[in-house]
């Protein structure tokens, strides 16, 4: 019966999203406060309802109950506990309900931190977000119900999760991914709550951005962790291959990265208000298109799942309802919200902007590319793919803009700079950040790259440029510690942020540029010599796992005639599917890995090996990590928690608050804040 | 003119001579590296143009995979069902590559001879890739996870 009650659960999740993506809107338009608090309570509902529904696919999983299609066809009593419980998200059904979990749990979430938000916007919030939830709902319980049974020939045995998702990598991915994904739906239901109201200030801006930086930053760790994942389970010791559905979580994140750099100029200077909401809406768009993209299976893609074409057409309707509805509101209410501020040339508001339009049309390009495929098969001009080398093409011209902009803006005030007086902070990180350009690719071995020169140039560029206006901001104060305790967590987040984009885009170009990548056919006891290192094929023996049985190289890696490091990939066939895979074995290290897979066995004595040797490739997970770090620490700025605790101050010293009152007064209050930062 | 409005009306320029060259380059950079799906009937029939990178795919012919003895060149035929087209690689080919079933080759045709640089095998053992199964004249596998996923078993290989 466990099953069904998951069900039930979901159904009774479905009626609270449309009692939550109804009342409360209602009650904004009759002003009833009832109505409109109703939306607080009816999002906890929803989410310990789905929640419910979670918890019981993941006991199905964990008692092997066979009789659920989905459990049997993505688990198998042979696998270790904790790939039955991540099998729970290994497949379409159940990631989609992890989906649905995650966006439940940030509804809920916005309505318990949104105590000092007006009554009349949490209502706008939560209701759009009720109705994201409806549609995702309808779609799991109407396409692909992950509690269907297979009665009554119940099966003694699943057939096992697919070995490359039995990893430590799948267990975390895709919820870090989703949390990113589904994050930008708060933004998203933000955005249009104020084209609702006709109301977008400062205090705004301040609400929506902890939530998306927050999402951004989930999708930032969600993925690097994807990347990372296929450099080292797929046994290609590739990092990003521009699939289709890479480049769909991808898009989300440079259209996210534009978004809270908006969303700062919003909340500072009242600019751009329509492209930040614009933004806001394309951001979230994005991850619904990434959905479709993955789950109908319309591209060729190494995230092979199911190709029904009923889901592709339900998420593309799904898809054109909330893009065309949002786009429509957008396009009558986008008026209302003026921006007034004006800016010079020489100004961070204009530095900034030209970054984010750097970004979207980087968006876009990826988009064309990602879509061509489609694009020419439905005109009938064949079955295409775009290779790499467009993609790779473009993306390295406009990353080398972006940095270049960045540097500088970064260091420009708002509304104007005069140039003279940060002409001498940005003279020495020129100098230096030229010398080290020109200078480092000459000492590294083999020919000299102008490629590997200008990425040095704009990476440190970007590095030194950040830490000379930290130095900048300080160099008034009495002592270094003093000015530097003086600095805000959200302009720590930048710094740290700013340097991990650079550090990423350091260690992807010149991973890039520098890797040796050879194949190579070694016979046991032969060893074959590759940039200066010497690898030899020590043995191959067996080995059993507890659901596989391996086959274990031993590879002894030297330099000079010293060890450097003994690895180990394996080859490993697993008994369920007869499904064979390939776990590399990697020495990773802060300047290089050296990596290693295993291939085919040839003959008795001979084996298909591949060896890698890949300098700074850590440091595209590094960067990724520091610019997850850094949109996290902007969210701890006090400017955020000031604002709460002024307006807890009024609630309490009025005791009865009604939704009119307290929306002014917020205003009053933001305003003081701006005119004071 | 107002400052307001000749700031707007530069970033309204900008914007717009940006994307444009943008969408220029775009579409020209997509004709260049954009690879076309041949099947094997119509690269044997002679379709397909020679030395450009073009995709194909179909089914291994079982017990037509020969390895080289010293190296790690491999050649092997793939089959749409109707005629099988000659295909050598060197390297190593993946973990899911096997006979009796779907890859899909990226790579130039060189005097009928199909010289893949990458090799590609569906990524679980139900999927099937959607070029292969349509110039099967099959379609994709619609049920997830079982039924008659393998479209590769029903080709007739003897025939």
């Amino acid at each position: 019966m466990m099953p069904e009650y998951g069900q039930l659960a979901l159904i009774i999740a479905l009626l609270l999203a449309l009692c939550l993506s109804i009342v409360p809107l209602v009650g904004t338009y009759n002003g009833k406060v009832v109505w409109m608090s109703a939306s607080r309570s009816l999002s906890v509902g929803l989410f310990v309802f789905v929640a419910i529904a979670f918890a019981v696919l993941t006991w199905s999983f964990y008692v092997d109950d066979f009789s659920v299609k989905y459990v049997a066809n993505h688990s198998n009593t042979l696998l270790p506990v904790r790939y039955k419980i991540s099998a729970v998200w290994g497949g379409h059904e159940g990631s989609l309900l992890l989906w649905v979990l995650i966006l439940a749990g940030w509804n809920m979430a916005v309505s318990i931190f949104s105590k000092n938000l007006p009554l009349d916007m949490v209502a706008r919030v939560l209701a759009v977000l009720g109705m994201i939830s409806v549609g995702f709902l309808l779609f799991t319980l109407l396409t692909s119900n992950p509690f269907d049974r297979v009665l009554p020939n119940v099966p003694v045995e699943g057939s096992d999760l697919n070995p490359l998702l039995q990893d430590f990598g799948l267990i975390i991915h895709p919820p870090m991914l989703y949390m990113g994904y589904v994050g930008f739906s708060v933004v998203f239901a933000f955005a249009i709550a104020a084209l609702l109201s006709g109301r977008l200030d400062s205090a705004w801006a301040r609400w929506s951005r902890p939530w998306t930086n927050l999402a951004w930053a989930f999708l930032t760790i969600g993925i690097a962790l994807g990347s990372w994942w296929a450099y080292y389970e797929l046994g290609w010791g590739g990092w990003w291959f521009w699939d289709p559905v890479e480049n769909a979580s991808f898009m989300p994140w440079l259209a996210g990265t534009a978004l809270i750099h908006t969303l700062a100029i919003t909340e500072k200077r009242g600019a751009f208000k329509n492209w930040t909401l614009f933004l806001a809406i394309l951001t979230f768009s994005l991850s619904l298109l990434g959905t479709f993209l993955v789950r109908s299976g319309v591209l060729t893609s190494v995230h092979a799942f199911a190709t029904d074409p009923e889901r592709g057409v339900f998420i593309l309707g799904f898809l054109l309802l909330v893009v065309g509805s949002s786009l429509v509101l957008f396009a009558m209410r986008a008026p209302v919200v003026k921006s007034v501020s004006g800016f010079q040339l020489l100004s961070r508001e204009a530095f900034m902007l030209v970054n984010t339009i750097v970004l979207t049309i980087t968006v876009s390009f990826v988009l064309l590319g990602t879509l061509y495929p489609l694009l020419t098969e439905a005109v009938g001009a064949g079955k295409i793919s775009v290779g790499e080398p467009y993609f790779n093409f473009f993306f390295v011209k406009f990353m080398a803009l972006l940095a270049l902009i960045m540097g500088i803006g970064a260091m420009l005030n708002w509304k104007k700079t005069d140039f003279s007086k940060i002409r001498k902070w940005q003279i020495v990180p020129l100098v230096l950040s030229l010398w080290l350009g020109t200078f480092i690719p000459g000492v590294i071995d083999g020919p000299y790259s102008v490629a590997a020169a200008i990425t040095i140039s704009l990476g440190s560029w970007v590095i030194l440029l950040t830490l000379a206006d930290v130095r900048r901001k300080v160099h008034h104060a009495p002592s270094l510690g003093v000015g530097l305790t003086r600095l805000s967590a959200s302009y720590y987040g930048m710094v740290l942020a700013h340097i991990g984009f650079a550090v990423a885009l350091l260690g992807a170009s010149l991973n890039t540029i520098y890797s040796v990548q050879r194949d190579v056919r070694l016979t046991v006891g032969n060893s074959v010599t590759i940039a200066n290192m010497n690898y030899e094929l020590a043995d191959v023996r067996r080995e059993r796992g507890p659901n596989y049985d391996a086959n274990v190289g031993e590879i002894v890696v030297r330099k000079n005639g010293d060890i450097v490091s003994r690895l180990e990939p394996e080859k490993r066939s697993y008994f369920s599917g007869g499904n064979v895979m390939t776990e590399a074995a990697i020495d990773a290290g802060f300047w290089r890995d050296v990596y290693v897979a295993l291939g085919n066995q040839l003959n008795n004595t001979d084996w298909e090996v591949r060896i890698h040797y890949k300098p700074v490739v850590r440091w595209i997970w590094l960067g990724a990590i520091f610019m997850a770090l850094g949109g996290t620490i902007a969210i701890a700025d006090k400017r955020y928690k000031l604002l709460r605790e002024k307006h807890r101050r009024q609630v309490e010293e009025r005791d009865s608050p009604t939704p009119a009152i307290p929306r002014a007064e917020l205003l009053t209050v933001d305003r003081q804040q701006a005119g004071e930062s | 003119m107002h400052p307001l409005r000749k700031q707007r009306l530069l970033t309204v320029i900008f914007i717009v001579f940006a994307s444009s060259a943008g969408v220029a380059l775009i579409l020209f950079s997509l004709r260049e590296n954009m690879n076309l799906f041949y099947p094997p009937s119509k690269i044997v029939a002679g379709e397909a143009p020679e030395g450009r990178t073009i995709r194909a795919g179909g089914c291994v012919v079982p017990g037509s995979v020969e390895r080289d003895d010293t190296s790690l060149r491999v050649r092997f035929d793939v089959t749409d069902g109707n005629v099988s087209l000659a295909v050598t690689h060197e390297g190593i080919l993946p973990d899911l590559f096997a006979e009796g079933e779907a890859a899909v080759l990226v790579g130039q045709l060189h005097e009928g001879v199909f010289e893949a640089d990458e090799v590609l095998a569906k990524h679980d053992e139900t999927y099937m890739p959607r070029e292969v199964a349509d110039s099967l004249g099959k379609p994709a596998d619609k049920t997830y996870g079982g039924g008659d996923a393998a479209t590769c078993e029903v080709i007739d290989y003897d025939a």
